[in-house]
């Protein structure tokens, strides 16, 4: 086995230049959109969800407090949980149909229209 | 123990198998139907890619809400009150990791298994090898606890209290799953997660209705409901507890307050590396399609996780913790009682049969990608070097789906009664120590390269194992697995808060420690295949 090892990969043969098409400014540019929301977007949500486990682990009176009836601090931001999961998953729906999808598809047409 | 050995189950064990019957003659029915032309490699691994997006997100969370979501969860927040809340929300979070960075990506890069995209611009046969071997580890853990379970919901639903007759239960279980998996392949597995996602929801749905209403549509007067009963428990460490707010189960001591933040950490951080989850991406057309499945996987396991609050604190109000602890099958058993309170034999009966189906359809998923990982990654690519057709792949695949099946059947009796609930967390744990650091910087970081992986990988996997093996889980305390023996040293039963950072770290040490050799031909090719789709595996036209 040659120390480069084996790369059998049927779309290898494509004949496209991708690190050709790596370059061009219409990919970098659909990289560092998809970049600039998804990593922020995934530090939020995480902290958020963070902030609640700790919440959930060492504020338990806080958590604890009653704001309506028996529905308490806790459960509310439990429940935020889950509408903030909803929110961020429709807004990101939303950005990826706008931004990255038109973007991604001239990339395809432009360059796989023209490898045979 | 006097009430569970008078009057043990609850309904009537024939109506709970005439259901669970008429199920698997439906269910087979439609997947030997479906799966008349399943003669390619990817009808059979992908189903031919054909699966619409909203198809393919019930079939996700058919896939997802396993028994331990549905019994267990409602259970949980049953007896324990809100810290059972704190699963769900993990487990639904966790979906933003993969909607997020994992899905779509993945999606374009791949053929039929994780490996494929790991390996894309890697040293091929290491780092198919490693991430087989994480594979097969999460489905192997994953498959167990559900077989396990399976001997429990037995003894409550079925009325068989005999070791020989829940084993032959377990037996009749692995033996479905072959034949759906077999006949069916992938087209026939989705169809059967599609049809048990749909009655599980639904049911759980009419159930959360039936409960409101008997309490005038507010829930606060269940969360005041549940807290009265769980008050008037007649013992005295469950009546002490606060069910509305977190600590019931965690809130003990220091150690037990990490050992929740551990959990959290690998719950939401598990699932975007589970394999049969990531292994259903490849049945779409599109990554586009990928992400409509996330966002419809999201809506229903969402909805889903909000039924089980208002059911296990429905049951907690209407049946009591007392009855629920002592019924067989302990707190798993608070979603079927509730059934039967509300709705009698005939609701128990459906509960029952869709618990079952649940098994069934979360086993199958299992099963194969396990195989397909073990004849596409291991078979075709390490041991053949590629030079295997991908008929070939299918056939392996078919003679692993039985081997497994078997072996699933025999660790599944072995286990029955087994305190392990402990592998479904473990199963988490794995896959976010060992899968998704490697996803992650495969995808994102360009100058990663394959000792990284493969210390990831590995440094992942075996310091999760070790460190679950040497944990209160499995010995030196009441509940372990092995309550007789004390080899343990690390305090948490989760391993998570260690293991998932060091398999990053190992991920970034190994590879600056290691010269940037890979192609930046390959790299590239990865990374533009990935976001735009170029050259992605195309659906079988028909």
């Amino acid at each position: 086995m040659p120390e480069t090892d084996l790369p059998p990969r049927e779309a290898a043969a494509s004949g496209l230049d991708f690190e050709q098409i790596q370059a061009s400014p219409e990919f970098q540019e659909l990289r560092s959109r998809l970049r600039r929301f998804v990593f922020p977007m995934s530090a939020v949500f995480l902290i958020w969800y963070a902030a609640y486990v700790m919440l959930g682990a060492f504020a338990h009176d806080f958590m604890a407090i009653k704001v309506w009836g028996n529905v308490n601090v806790g459960l509310l931001v439990g429940l935020g949980q889950f509408l903030t999961t909803f929110i961020i998953t429709g807004v990101y729906v939303r950005f990826a149909s706008r931004e990255l999808d038109p973007r991604a598809e001239a990339i395809r047409t432009e360059f796989e229209g023209t490898a045979s | 123990m006097k009430l569970l050995a008078a009057g043990a189950t609850v309904g009537n064990p024939a109506a709970n198998i005439g259901i669970f019957v008429l199920f698997v003659v439906i269910t087979l029915f439609i997947v030997i139907r479906a799966s008349k032309k399943n003669t390619t490699a990817a009808e059979f691994f992908t189903a031919g890619r054909s699966f619409t997006g909203p198809q393919n997100g019930i079939a996700i969370s058919g896939d997802y809400l396993s028994a331990a979501s549905f019994l267990g969860i409602a259970g949980a927040i049953a007896v324990y009150g809100y810290d059972g809340f704190l699963y769900s929300i993990g487990f639904l979070v966790a979906w933003l990791v993969a909607l997020l960075l994992v899905a779509e990506l993945l999606r374009n890069a791949g053929k039929f298994t994780m490996a494929d995209v790991l390996s894309f611009r890697l040293k091929q046969r290491p780092v198919r090898m490693a991430a087989a071997t994480t594979t097969m580890a999460v489905c192997l853990f994953y498959l167990l606890a559900q077989m396990a379970g399976a001997g429990g919901l037995v003894a409550l639903l079925l009325n068989i209290s005999s070791e020989v007759g829940q084993a032959l239960v377990i037996a009749v279980v692995g033996l479905l799953m072959i034949a759906y998996v077999l006949i069916g392949g992938m087209k026939g597995t989705t169809w059967v997660q599609i049809i048990k996602a749909v009655l599980l929801i639904g049911g759980a749905a009419l159930m959360t209705v039936m409960v409101l209403a008997k309490f005038g549509m507010n829930f606060s007067e269940i969360l005041g409901a549940a807290q009265a009963s769980v008050s008037g428990s007649t013992t005295k460490a469950v009546a002490a507890r606060d069910v509305l707010a977190p600590g019931a189960q965690y809130g003990a001591s220091m150690t037990s307050q990490i050992n929740f933040i551990s959990l959290a950490l690998a719950l939401v951080l598990g699932t975007a590396g589970l394999p049969h989850v990531l292994m259903r991406f490849y049945t779409v057309p599109t990554a586009k399609e990928a992400r409509r499945s996330v966002v419809w996987a999201i809506a229903l396991i969402g909805a889903f996780y909000l039924f089980t609050l208002a059911l296990g604190y429905g049951a907690a109000a209407l049946v009591g913790p007392d009855e629920i602890l002592a019924a067989p099958g302990g707190q798993n058993s608070a979603a079927p009682l509730l059934a039967f309170h509300l709705g009698g034999v005939v609701l128990l009966g459906i509960i029952s049969a869709v618990a079952f189906a649940t098994i069934l359809a979360v086993v199958a998923g299992l099963t194969i990608t396990a195989a397909t990982s073990f004849a596409h990654d291991i078979y075709a690519s390490v041991l053949k070097s590629h030079q295997v057709t991908e008929d070939e792949q299918v056939r392996v695949s078919r003679i692993t789906v039985v081997v497994l099946g078997i072996v699933a059947i025999g660790l599944g009796i072995l286990a029955n009664g087994q305190n392990i609930a402990f592998l479904v967390a473990l199963a988490f744990a794995v896959a976010a120590a060992a899968n998704l650091p490697t996803i992650l910087f495969s995808l994102y970081w360009r100058r990663f390269n394959t000792r990284g992986a493969l210390w990831s990988m590995y440094g992942g996997l075996i310091s999760t194992i070790v460190l679950i093996v040497f944990s209160p889980a499995v010995s030196g305390a009441k509940t372990a697995m092995l309550p007789s023996l004390d080899f343990a040293w690390f305090p948490l039963a989760n391993p998570g808060i260690v293991s998932i950072p060091l398999a990053f770290i190992l991920g970034v040490v190994g590879t600056l420690s290691s010269p940037d050799d890979e192609d930046p031909a390959l790299a590239a090719e990865m990374e533009v295949r990935s976001l735009t789709g170029i050259g992605a595996e195309k659906a079988v036209s028909h």
